[in-house]
């Protein structure tokens, strides 16, 4: 950009008198780049996941998992009481709480379900946010503003999945020896300590249009495995599979809508 | 009025430094918190609430219990509680403040506490609790100067503070209220899930908030040469006895419930509490304790020889406090995140840091209560003409 200091600071000047922020100083200084917030969303885009378990084994869920935490660059903590997770596997009865049975096989209960954010319909994390800094996006995804966040972890209370992570220490210093390399990818930030985390559906990868990080490292060993895809789309891969299979979701009755579909 | 607080005794001087040296403690333990995070404390991803709002429960019921004073003086014209309407006034004042510091010592993003102010969320009961708590601390702040300063210069207080102390009333209800709704409307919560939660919180309130202050009257008798009056305290008595009835009336609904239910969800949290969940029972003496309490207060209370006498009622007081506290300063928080989403448990309790820092806001709360009860008394004092 050709401004010497004195362009910048009466361009700053004037934009801050008239009253308009430092976002329009922004407009004027690098013309074409917006905030992450204006990214323009696909109309009427609604997104939603399916995974098919009998196409997972632990080495696949492993894949995913890894593919996830390094890509957002989620430390491994090495202590469970303060872990931060965004995607992970347990049991059936865990998942499915209510819905196990005695007589059930072995094989269905130790599957290995991926667990993650449901990105709800009607999430009550967003109704009880005293900032905002969670909230619901036009195209379904429950995003988050770590920088608004305040650490309240209402959001935490009202997640009835155990979906959200708190950083209950400062992420940058996790363990070295668990850790090599953080924070892996540069491109993406790492979290101050003190504020709540999760799944965000790689919104960022989607605005690149690519595929949630876990989906494309599940497709790279099976197709069928993971699908993601717009739900408000009758054509879409993922609505042909929900009409092809039976799918179950988590905690249904509880009216939140969740938008992650399970074939089992 | 200022000055009452700073002429005092000896007794009066090294309670104050004794409260100093606690809330420095907390301080410290603060500081370790803030610079090393909330890792310092037992929580975890399973419990993520803890002591803290747990305290922040249990202390807006004390101060929502003021208003057993106020009502029966203000609206019901009950002349023997006219001596001490300040005193639960001042309870009030200081029993906020402890609540607004338990939240803040809970969030770990303390400097940007105020985004719950700059960026208003209705839908947010945090920002409701937020709210009503900061108005009900003004209202008794400005009631409470208000009347004592006209009782000091001997003339009646202005038309205006009489409606302040109206408004005053249906608060205190509302903040209880406000409080039971930031945990009976989260799915997936089956112990907090719960109706009669807001019930049950404004019955313990009323319960535990006047037993607090019969005690802090016995406490000013013997202190100071002003006399609340037997007949307050004793109707006072008659109040806890009737909340703390209908208070394990509320839990005994809770029991019928979820055990004739046979709904596992609704168990499984007082199972938890009472005689432990995989393998976990770090609470079950603690409930234990408080059901003992609860039947030592029941029968101090409801024989009406002893709840008459003085010694004895204030046992039974002390069972109320240490009863309800345990059942809302410990067991409701623990109990509404176990089991966990998972059907899992997770053990939790609080760290020797988490105490300390609890440690030092109590004693926070009780240094602006002491300074506060100084004032009041001094000028009630003044006005009997027993000042020397």
């Amino acid at each position: 950009m050709g401004l010497n200091r004195r362009d910048f600071l009466r361009i700053a000047g004037l934009s801050a008198l008239a009253g308009l922020g430092g976002k329009t100083a922004f407009e004027i200084l690098a013309p074409g780049e917006l905030e992450a917030s204006e990214v323009p969303l696909p109309k009427g885009v609604k997104w939603g996941m399916l995974i098919n378990m009998h196409k997972f084994d632990d080495a696949l869920t492993k894949k995913c998992i890894e593919a996830c935490h390094k890509y957002h660059n989620v430390p491994n903590i090495g202590n469970p009481k303060e872990e931060v997770k965004w995607i992970w596997t347990d049991s059936f009865h865990h998942t499915f709480p209510g819905q196990e049975n005695e007589y059930q096989s072995e094989d269905i209960e130790e599957m290995p379900f991926l667990l993650l954010c449901n990105h709800c319909t009607n999430p009550p994390c967003v109704r009880v946010c005293p900032t905002k800094a969670t909230f619901k996006r036009e195209d379904g995804i429950v995003a988050m503003d770590m920088h608004r966040c305040i650490g309240c972890r209402y959001c935490m209370a009202a997640c009835p999945y155990g979906s959200r992570s708190f950083n209950w220490g400062d992420p940058r210093l996790a363990p070295e020896a668990l850790n090599p390399e953080f924070p892996q990818n540069p491109d993406y930030p790492t979290r101050s300590k003190g504020v709540v985390e999760k799944c965000n559906f790689c919104a960022e990868r989607l605005a690149k249009g690519e595929q949630p990080a876990c989906v494309e490292a599940a497709r790279e060993e099976n197709e069928e495995a993971m699908i993601f895809g717009d739900l408000g789309d009758p054509d879409s891969e993922i609505r042909k599979a929900l009409r092809e299979h039976y799918t179950i979701r988590r905690k249904p009755e509880l009216g939140t809508g969740p938008n992650v579909f399970y074939v089992i | 009025m200022l000055e009452k607080a700073i002429k005092g005794e000896k007794k009066y001087w090294g309670w104050l430094a004794f409260l100093l040296v606690l809330i420095g403690i907390g301080l410290a333990a603060y500081l370790y918190q803030f610079f090393v995070g909330l890792k310092i404390t037992g929580l975890s991803r399973d419990v993520s609430w803890g002591f803290y709002i747990a305290q922040l429960t249990y202390l807006v019921g004390v101060a929502a219990g003021g208003v057993m004073v106020v009502l029966p003086y203000y609206l019901h014209d009950y002349k023997a509680f006219g001596k001490i309407t300040i005193l639960g006034e001042f309870l009030a004042i200081a029993a906020v403040i402890m609540c607004m510091l338990f939240v803040f010592v809970d969030v770990g993003q303390p400097v940007r506490i105020m985004n719950v102010a700059l960026h208003p969320t209705p839908n947010s009961i945090l920002f409701w609790d937020f709210t009503v708590l900061s108005v009900y601390l003004l209202l008794n702040v400005v009631v409470g100067w208000n009347v004592l300063s006209a009782e000091l210069k001997d003339i009646h207080y202005q038309k205006w503070v009489k409606f302040l102390i109206y408004v005053s009333i249906p608060w205190a209800f509302s903040i209880h209220t406000v409080t039971a709704f930031l945990y009976q409307g989260l799915p997936g919560r089956h112990y907090f899930l719960t109706a009669i939660m807001a019930a049950r919180f404004l019955s313990s309130a009323f319960a535990a908030g006047p037993a607090i202050l019969i005690l802090l009257c016995l406490i000013v008798r013997k202190v100071s040469r002003f006399d609340p009056g037997k007949e307050a305290i004793r109707t006072l008595g008659g109040i806890v006895t009737y909340a703390f009835i209908i208070n394990v009336f509320f839990f005994l609904l809770e029991l019928f419930t979820a055990f004739y239910s046979q709904i596992p969800g609704h168990m499984h949290p007082i199972v938890f509490l009472f005689s432990g969940l995989h393998g976990v029972d770090t609470l079950v003496p603690w409930m234990w304790t408080a059901a003992g309490f609860t039947v030592v207060a029941l029968i101090l209370l409801v024989v009406p020889s002893t709840r008459r006498n003085l010694d004895t009622l204030a046992v039974g007081c002390g069972a109320v406090i240490i009863a309800t506290w345990i059942d809302k300063g410990l067991g409701l928080i623990i109990g509404g995140f176990t089991p966990t989403p998972f059907e899992t448990v997770t053990p939790y309790w609080p760290t020797l840091p988490e105490m300390a820092v609890s440690v030092g806001v109590y004693a926070l709360g009780f240094f602006i209560l002491t300074v506060l009860y100084k004032i009041a008394v001094g000028i009630k004092e003044e006005a009997a003409g027993l000042s020397t």
